[in-house]
């Protein structure tokens, strides 16, 4: 795992992210809610390196502080989802009975797009942290099961899952024992992959209005302030939307790389460099 | 005879083919179809048949992984089929079973220990179980002190089939239903590791049925031999008898498949050869289910099934109308 470099390279920046969002009160040069009428829509400088807003306030601030809301939504919907999804996935992957019916209610909230089903579920809750936090949770949970449901079905037939059963083995050990850790790894994988699409799915609802508290800066907040500005204030939006971007482009190379270094059949063919350095050397 | 461990009477384990939605399943894969044996306290009972026979899954509804469809098996006079989950907990410690491929038989993040462990924590024994266990490894011929913190994979074959063998015995079964235990392994290793079941069976008068595709094996091993074909029974007899006097003519074709070590006279024996294929299981033939390839079918054959009776050497039965004689095989042929 931390023998490719991207992997340790977008490991420790998204730690470098998430360091500086928590401690950010201590080295922030201005408030990110300081507001300075005087100062209203600065193009980026030394002293505001992103700019400001609509109101003074400064852009790179707020850009850092929104981080934390936007990767707390993401972590907590990450790891909730899995764990949702993983218990729905294993008991109807395991118990055929129970399979149908679940995987016809998993059918039915795939058949809705997951950013819309999350929509109407916080546009019913109303908007809060925790409300996102339980619409996204339920919006990505499906994926999720159907891939674990998957992954029981196929090590499901394997012997010492059979071989545990006929030892008297009960079936919450089988489960946790002998099923789980055999299908983590594209549970894990997964489960960046949601993280990612929980920060984007985040900042589009906030973007919609219907996130979080507009007075909270999240990168989706600042996205929707901007959008009136963005032919006199370009800075204003093209901030906010770049971190996104860093951000879930950084969880998606993590999530590619935690694939190849724990799928062990992957892990044989090193890279097209390599591949094509072999077929030059066998040509030649 | 000693007493009956285990009595199966006329057991269907049929498998739906493939359901299409909203439509009734009317075609079934009849895997086991209408069987009937038992096997005696201490003894080893020999099964064997090509693959796709039923062989497998006779193995798999004995211990419980399947349901039958109809019949009986019962346990020391106890039906098994109509067990509540408690019971058949209990009885799980009775019958045990050792898998054919030992490769895909253990949990691959489990080291040895804990494999072999996992019975005496299924039935939430507890006292001094590492030693139970390093004593298992002594007994498969394992060394405890060097092999119990390892991963499966770091052993040959031959031993993981040791591991499973361990594994199976731990709760000192009655019954150990062997599922074709050695061919997986290799030639060399196949003779240890039936000497270790030989060996087992002494000490601790365990009772196997042994399932294989390979005569050879089961000669070596089996008190009496079953012969299987498209889910029935086609022959079964003392293991003696049945390589000296086989009646049914497919048991024949089976013999007379085993290669003789000396060429000549490999090259100039009469061999009784199967024309065609295994028929499909969701339809089998009317009948003898063994018509359409017997060279020695008649129209009877086609018609009624013939039953499994006794023969007149003792401990023989045969399910067949025309059994061969054994001068008679040799003017066919």
């Amino acid at each position: 795992m931390f023998k490719k470099k991207r992997n340790v390279v977008s490991i420790s920046v998204l730690c470098m992210i998430t360091i500086a969002t928590l401690t950010a009160s201590f080295w922030l040069p201005h408030s990110p809610s300081y507001i300075d009428p005087d100062f209203r829509l600065l193009e980026p400088s030394a002293t505001y390196w992103f700019g400001t807003d609509d109101f003074g306030r400064d852009i790179f601030a707020r850009t850092v502080v929104a981080a934390k809301v936007s990767l707390f939504v993401g972590i907590v919907v990450a790891v909730a989802s899995t764990l949702l999804g993983t218990l729905i996935g294993l008991l109807s992957g395991y118990y055929r009975k129970a399979d149908f019916l679940m995987m016809r209610v998993i059918d039915g909230m795939l058949a809705f797009p997951s950013l819309l089903l999350a929509l109407a579920l916080v546009a019913a809750l109303g908007g809060s942290i925790v409300n996102i936090i339980v619409a996204l949770t339920f919006a990505f949970s499906p994926v999720m099961a159907r891939i674990v449901r998957s992954a029981v079905l196929q090590i499901n037939n394997v012997q010492y899952i059979d071989a545990a059963k006929i030892t008297g083995t009960s079936d919450i050990i089988i489960l946790f024992r002998y099923i789980l850790p055999n299908i983590i790894t594209p549970i894990i994988v997964q489960g960046t992959f949601i993280f990612a699409k929980a920060i984007l799915a985040e900042a589009a609802l906030s973007f919609l209005g219907v996130g979080v508290d507009p007075t909270i800066p999240t990168w989706g907040n600042m996205l929707q302030e901007a959008q009136i500005y963005i032919s006199i204030a370009p800075w204003f939006s093209i901030f906010p939307g770049l971190a996104i971007v860093f951000t879930v482009f950084l969880l998606n190379i993590l999530g590619d790389g935690l694939r190849d270094a724990l799928d062990p059949h992957a892990k044989k063919v090193k890279s097209r460099k390599s591949l094509l350095k072999k077929l030059k050397l066998a040509k030649s | 005879m000693t007493e009956e461990v285990l009595t199966i009477r006329n057991l269907h384990v049929h498998f739906p083919v493939k359901k299409i939605p909203f439509k009734k399943t009317t075609e079934y894969v009849k895997a086991v179809n209408g069987i009937s044996l038992s096997v005696h306290k201490g003894q080893t009972l020999g099964i064997v048949g090509e693959s796709g026979c039923g062989k497998s899954t006779l193995a798999r509804t004995i211990v419980g992984l399947e349901k039958p469809t109809s019949g009986q098996i019962l346990f020391e006079g106890e039906d098994i089929s109509k067990m509540n989950a408690k019971r058949m907990h209990e009885l799980r410690r009775d019958i045990q079973m050792v898998f054919q491929d030992p490769y895909t038989s253990l949990h691959p993040r489990m080291k040895v220990g804990e494999i072999i462990a996992a019975p005496f924590k299924a039935y939430k024994i507890k006292d001094n179980v590492p030693s139970r266990v390093k004593e298992l490894m002594e007994l498969v011929g394992l060394n405890p002190d060097e092999h119990y913190d390892r991963l499966p994979h770091e052993f040959s074959g031959g031993q993981r089939q040791r591991i499973g063998i361990a594994r199976a015995i731990a709760l000192k079964p009655k019954l150990l239903i062997c599922d074709e235990p050695v061919s997986a392994l290799d030639v060399s290793v196949q003779a240890q590791v039936i000497n270790l079941f030989e060996n087992l069976q002494e000490e601790l008068g365990l009772t196997y049925m042994f399932i294989a595709h390979d005569l050879s094996v089961v000669k070596h091993i089996a008190d009496q031999v079953a012969v299987m074909y498209l889910g029935k029974v086609m022959e079964i007899s003392d293991s003696d008898s049945f390589y000296r006097n086989a009646r049914h003519p497919y048991t024949n074709a089976l013999l007379s498949a085993i290669p003789l070590p000396d060429p000549l006279q490999e090259k100039s024996r009469k061999q009784l050869v199967l024309e065609g294929e295994l028929p499909s299981p969701t339809h089998p033939p009317s009948g003898c289910v063994f018509h359409t390839r017997c060279p020695f079918a008649k129209d009877v054959c086609k018609q009624s099934i013939p039953p499994l009776e006794k023969d007149d050497v003792q401990g023989h039965a045969v399910a067949c109308f025309y059994p061969v004689q054994h001068h008679e095989l040799e003017e066919t042929i």
